[in-house]
């Protein structure tokens, strides 16, 4: 915090600064590649090798561009779901929960009756998968309203839950009858899939996502809904004078972002997996909060923060085997990544500047701190 | 399994809820929220165990742990307090990376021999009958967080720098105007919640479950968290709770090992559900809420010259 000699004063611009909030997130990714580059020297690591396996290496073959964008889809369109709740001022942090809820729906169709092909199964796959999200981020939108319970940690606490309960339905009940003993659904028959529509492995839901950024855009930032969002937001008191109910869009927020996670929960089984397996995602519905943060909250900008991130996916597997580097390499890079982000922010809305202790004309702390001596 | 073997479970699973959750309301107390409970927690276990495996000496691990914690939190402290970043996210963004740190580092110690802490037996009162191993045969761990409890309570509202605390968590702009400095007040305290997480962390390494083994943590961090809300900032409250935790943890494993007809998955859940049902049960009584809130939970503070 503040030096012996120095310390940091923040002094508020008077408007915020349009070149920041687009040189902000640029600069956190600069500053995360290079503290990642320290981090790889000090393990004895070439930084410069291991920057390219993350960064470069992934981007050079045709199948493992297409493997990023198919990683990227999931993170993409819980980023967008969550923008709405993050605008509002309203803390969805279960997004993983409602995707595993979403998977599970939507899975109940090609587990339960394998023999439906027809062309209305694939649909109402993806209508139950996003249903089922829904349903899940009502509860703790719903507790939130009603009884004023705290969203942050029971939508967390309901990821806990769902992870638990797909691991049983994958172990138990739905365990596939001719497997192995492999603790799997059965594999969903072609009909249930959604279809690859280019290359090798691209599939129908990169449709989703660019459908998803240009509603998203245009509800966000064209109309009265969005309006309100931001209003709400920002100015709760306005939004109240100006009529605009708190509760309901509490309540719009998280049923957004929930039918987001659950429509990228039942793409996922529905399209890289095949199947129901005891883990659902590589912890998509986290990463998507650095996505929706990075990308400033606006379609566009995590689109592109999606694709980051999934490139930090694919780079981790790739250091893992060509380097021999540990796959939490690349949770660290994550983390480490919305820490740069949330501390470059502080530079939109304030000028920082390094004083001398004693010169600033604010008042001097001179009482004793209070410790925490216990 | 009897009474007596019960209880003991069940004190040694409330300890790390117990300690965490106080680091975390003198926190909230000076007004601020700081989500990564989980990551410092998962940073004291790895951290702690480390260092009782590579110098033997289990006492250094705790002494480590409790670094590790603090050094986390200093983090959070500089992004929050100095930068004023958002505390919501900047907690979101510590328990990310701390899990994630805390797992690389820990990838060296996987299935490694871990150091206990060794139980303290006072001689001849720990073989009283009854109560002489629940009262006097503890690890030291677990007075350690009787006496926080008590020192937590005594530090709030029993001493001058306590009271500093709460204004500074109640009326940021009052307190400023009255000379106390806000933001030092608030990093002291996010400091020591680090401390406490840290220590809660190793308690799990080192005593709980003598190991390493990634997600060991398991979501206590945020079961911490809720603590403080269910205690309604209370620490004797805190207290209980935690005991209540502990006790569902217990009945959780004890009824996975008797083989009860329920899967072992739902079992697992019962903390979790626990939780978001004590949450909904506090938050329904808003009067007991609105009472003990710190005003300026999670508010950014930055003093105007």
């Amino acid at each position: 915090m503040t030096g012996a000699a120095m310390r940091i004063e923040l002094i508020r611009r008077p408007h915020q600064s349009t070149t920041m909030a687009i040189a902000s997130p640029l600069l956190a990714i600069a500053l995360t590649l290079i503290t990642g580059a320290i981090m790889f020297a000090l393990s004895g690591v070439n930084p410069g090798a291991a920057l390219y396996v993350y960064f470069i290496e992934p981007l050079t073959a045709w199948w493992s561009v297409e493997e990023l964008l198919t990683k990227a889809a999931p993170i993409i369109l819980i980023a967008i779901g969550l923008a709405f709740c993050y605008r509002s001022n309203t803390w969805n942090i279960g997004a993983e929960g409602q995707l595993v809820a979403g998977a599970i729906a939507g899975s109940a169709i090609p587990i339960l009756l394998p023999d439906w092909n027809g062309p209305l199964v694939l649909p109402l796959m993806l209508l139950m998968g996003i249903a089922g999200g829904m349903a899940y981020a009502a509860i703790p939108a719903l507790l939130k309203v009603r009884f004023g319970t705290n969203e942050i940690l029971t939508s967390l606490m309901l990821v806990y839950s769902a992870q638990l309960f797909v691991d049983w339905l994958a172990r138990g009940p739905w365990r596939n009858p001719e497997g192995l003993n492999f603790p799997d659904s059965r594999p969903f028959s072609d009909g249930q899939l959604l279809p690859v529509i280019f290359g090798d492995d691209i599939r129908l839901h990169i449709v989703f996502v660019l459908i998803a950024v240009v509603v998203a855009w245009f509800v966000l930032g064209r109309t009265i809904t969005g309006f309100q969002i931001a209003v709400l937001g920002q100015a709760p008191r306005a939004g109240a004078f100006a009529g605009f109910s708190r509760n309901r869009m509490i309540v719009v927020a998280f049923l957004i972002a929930g039918g987001m996670a659950g429509l990228a929960g039942i793409s996922e089984v529905a399209g890289p997996t095949e199947m129901l397996r005891t883990t659902v995602s590589p912890g998509y519905g986290f990463t998507a909060i650095i996505v929706a943060f990075l990308g400033r909250l606006q379609p566009v900008g995590m689109l592109l923060a999606g694709l980051l991130l999934a490139l930090t996916f694919l780079g981790g597997e790739g250091a893992q085997f060509a380097l021999g580097l540990s796959d939490q390499t690349t949770q660290v890079f994550q983390g480490m990544l919305l820490f740069y982000v949330l501390a470059c922010d502080t530079l939109i809305f304030y000028t920082p500047r390094i004083v001398r202790t004693g010169t600033a004309s604010g008042p001097t702390p001179r009482t004793p701190a209070p410790g925490a001596e216990t | 399994m009897n009474l007596e073997g019960a209880i003991l479970t069940i004190i040694t699973a409330a300890t790390p809820l117990l300690i965490a959750a106080l680091g975390e309301l003198v926190s909230e107390r000076s007004g601020v929220l700081n989500l990564g409970v989980e990551g410092m927690m998962a940073m004291g276990a790895v951290v702690g165990f480390a260092t009782a495996h590579l110098t033997g000496e289990p006492a250094l691990g705790v002494f480590a742990s409790i670094l590790a914690g603090t050094a986390t939190a200093a983090l959070f402290g500089f992004l929050t307090l100095v930068l004023v970043a958002n505390q919501v996210a900047s907690g979101l963004a510590l328990t990310l990376f701390g899990l994630g740190l805390a797992a690389l580092i820990g990838d060296a110690f996987v299935s490694l021999p871990g150091q206990g802490l060794p139980e303290i037996n006072i001689p001849i009162l720990s073989e009283l009958p009854a109560i002489g191993r629940i009262v006097f045969g503890q690890d030291a761990l677990v007075y350690v967080g009787i006496l926080l409890t008590f020192g937590v309570w005594w530090f709030l509202f029993r001493t001058r720098a306590g009271l500093i605390l709460r204004s500074v968590g109640d009326n940021h702009a009052s307190a400023h105007a009255l000379g106390y400095p806000v933001i030092r007040v608030r990093f002291m305290a996010v400091l020591f919640g680090g401390a406490c997480a840290g220590l809660a962390g190793g308690y799990l390494s080192l005593v709980y479950t003598p190991q390493w083994t990634q997600n060991m943590t398991a979501g206590r961090g945020w079961i911490a968290l809720a603590l403080v809300v269910f205690a309604t900032w209370l620490p004797w409250r805190v207290a209980a709770g935690a005991l209540l935790f502990g006790a569902v943890s217990i009945l959780q494993l004890h009824a996975q090992a008797f083989g009860v007809g329920v899967p072992s998955q739902f079992l697992s859940m019962l903390p979790y559900v626990t939780t978001i049902l004590v949450l909904v049960l506090i938050s329904r009584s808003s009067t007991l809420l609105r009472a003990n809130t710190p005003a300026c939970l999670a508010q950014p503070f930055v003093p105007d010259r």
